[in-house]
Order: structure tokens, then C-alpha cells, then sequence
């Protein structure tokens, strides 16, 4: 039996592997950032109310 | 946040290099099949996927018993985060399938047990986050993530076991799978070396995720009470 030229469709899976874990590494780090711009908003604005007090 | 411990640091570079020998082994060393030519080649990152997806789901359903149990929200921030790192594998998983199905099968999708079941799971953790969000009060939250998780978890082994107790056309490579299968192969021993290497290299990647995920989680949590102490 002849051997199916299936190589699109391994190229195909491969690369969605691929960019699906990148598009998540790079949402999580994208999180992790906006979350770190937060926290030191924050931190600020809770020292700045307190020098008020 | 502090900076990422020295392990996960390691942690990270292993996983980054695990993946780059599972990518070669799948690609390079393991032989092209005789009859699917170079799209088996997929299997190997269709099994890794699933296995750590399907662990993820279970590991949430234990975290879920142990937040019922202990009260303590760290097992919540646990239980998210397997759930949202298998969520992503198990994507992958049924996207892979779908892509070997085309040639093997000649269709894209079909209603069988095994796809059928992986569809249902993917969608019970898709509703997860979905339900999750609605809810404002976080011990409430954590408290309905705990059930959830409990009961969703039962899908991850009937998704397992139902090509090994149903007529099913999906193959089943270890072992004894349905007279309707289409599409299964013996492993050669090359093969095989791909195989346990690709489990093992998305287990170390599914770790290192976790991991990150979890840190993610604690941040979260940290800025939610700031939030709640500026709005005080």
C-alpha cells in the first residue's frame, strides 16, 4: 500500500500546537504584567491617602 | 510578586527544552507511519495533551475536596489553575484529533463516543470559568468552583474509558480497541520512544504552567484585597 502524502495536514497540527501554548504564555505574561501595574497603582494610592490621614 | 524561585526558573528552561526534543522525536526520529504517512506524526502531541489535560481535571476535582474540606483558598487558586492550564491542553487535543481525522477518517469531526465526550468535557470546563465569573463573593465562588470541579472531574475518566468499553471508530493504540476502529497502528519501538518522551515532556510543561498560574492567582488575589482596602 502506497504511503498518503499527508504532510499539510502535519504542518497544519504542528503549528496550532504551537501558536495555541504561545497565545497562552503570552496572555498569561500580558496578566501578570497588568496585574504588577495594579498592584503599585495601588500600593501608591493607599500610601498617599495614608499621608493624608 | 516576588521574582520566580530558582526552581521554577529551571523549571522553565527545562520545559522550553523538553519540547524541542519531543518536537524532534515526533518530527525527525520517530519513522513515518506506512499507511497515514506524516500526519500520525501528530499522535504524540495528541496524547501528551490529552494526558495532561485529563490530569488537570482530575488534580482540580481533588483541589475541589480539599477547599470543601479544609476551607483554605489556596486550593481554590490550585483548582483554577489546573482547570484553566487543561483546558488549553485539551483544546489542543481535540484540535489535533480533528486534524488526523481529516485524512484518516475523511471527515473533520463525527459524533463518536470518544469526540463526543472530549467535546463535552472541553465545554463543562468552558462553562466553568463562564459560571465562575458571574459570581461576586469569593468563598461562594470557590465554593461552586469546588462542586463543579468535583462533578466535571467524572468526565475525564469516562472520556478515557469510553473508547475502551463502547463501539467506537476512534483507534485505541495501547490496548485491545474496537472491531469498528479506523485508523490504528502498531508502535514500532522508535515509535514508542517518541511516545514516553512526549508524555513525559507535556507533564514538565504542564508543571511549569501550573506553577505560573498559581503565582498568577496569588497576585490576583493580593490586588483584589488592595482594591478592597482603597475602596474602604
Amino acid at each position: 500500500m502506497e504511503t498518503a502524502n499527508t504532510t499539510n495536514y502535519m504542518t497544519l497540527g504542528f503549528a496550532l500546537t504551537f501558536v495555541v501554548m504561545g497565545f497562552y504564555v503570552l496572555s498569561m505574561y500580558l496578566r501578570n504584567r497588568n496585574l504588577k501595574r495594579d498592584m503599585l497603582t495601588l500600593e501608591e494610592l493607599q500610601k498617599s491617602q495614608l499621608q493624608k490621614k | 510578586m516576588t521574582q520566580r524561585p530558582l526552581t521554577l526558573q529551571i523549571l522553565d528552561y527545562v520545559s522550553i527544552l523538553v519540547l524541542a526534543i519531543s518536537t524532534y522525536l515526533a518530527l525527525v526520529f520517530a519513522p513515518t507511519e506506512a499507511v497515514m504517512g506524516n500526519v500520525q506524526r501528530v499522535f504524540y502531541f495528541h496524547i501528551g495533551t490529552a494526558w495532561v489535560g485529563l490530569l488537570g481535571f482530575v488534580i482540580a476535582a481533588i483541589a475541589g475536596i480539599a477547599y470543601l474540606v479544609s476551607k483554605n483558598m489556596a486550593w481554590d487558586r490550585f483548582g483554577v489553575a489546573a482547570v484553566e492550564v487543561s483546558t488549553v491542553f485539551f483544546f489542543i487535543t481535540i484540535a489535533l484529533g480533528s486534524i488526523w481525522a481529516r485524512p484518516a477518517w475523511n471527515t473533520w469531526w463525527t459524533w463518536d463516543p470518544r469526540l463526543t465526550t472530549a467535546a463535552v468535557t472541553e465545554l463543562i470546563y468552558i462553562a466553568y470559568f463562564m459560571l465562575r465569573a458571574g459570581i461576586e463573593d469569593p468563598e461562594k465562588r470557590a465554593r461552586f468552583g469546588a462542586v463543579y470541579s468535583l462533578l466535571g472531574g467524572l468526565s475525564a475518566p469516562i472520556t478515557f474509558m469510553v473508547i475502551r468499553l463502547f463501539r467506537t471508530i476512534h483507534p485505541v493504540v495501547i490496548g485491545s480497541q474496537s472491531a469498528e476502529a479506523q485508523g490504528g497502528f502498531s508502535m514500532t519501538a522508535d515509535m514508542k520512544v517518541a511516545f514516553f518522551f512526549a508524555l513525559f515532556a507535556f507533564t514538565v510543561i504542564f508543571v511549569d504552567m501550573l506553577w505560573h498560574r498559581i503565582r498568577l492567582g496569588s497576585l490576583q488575589e493580593k490586588v483584589e484585597e488592595l482594591k478592597l482596602n482603597a475602596s474602604m
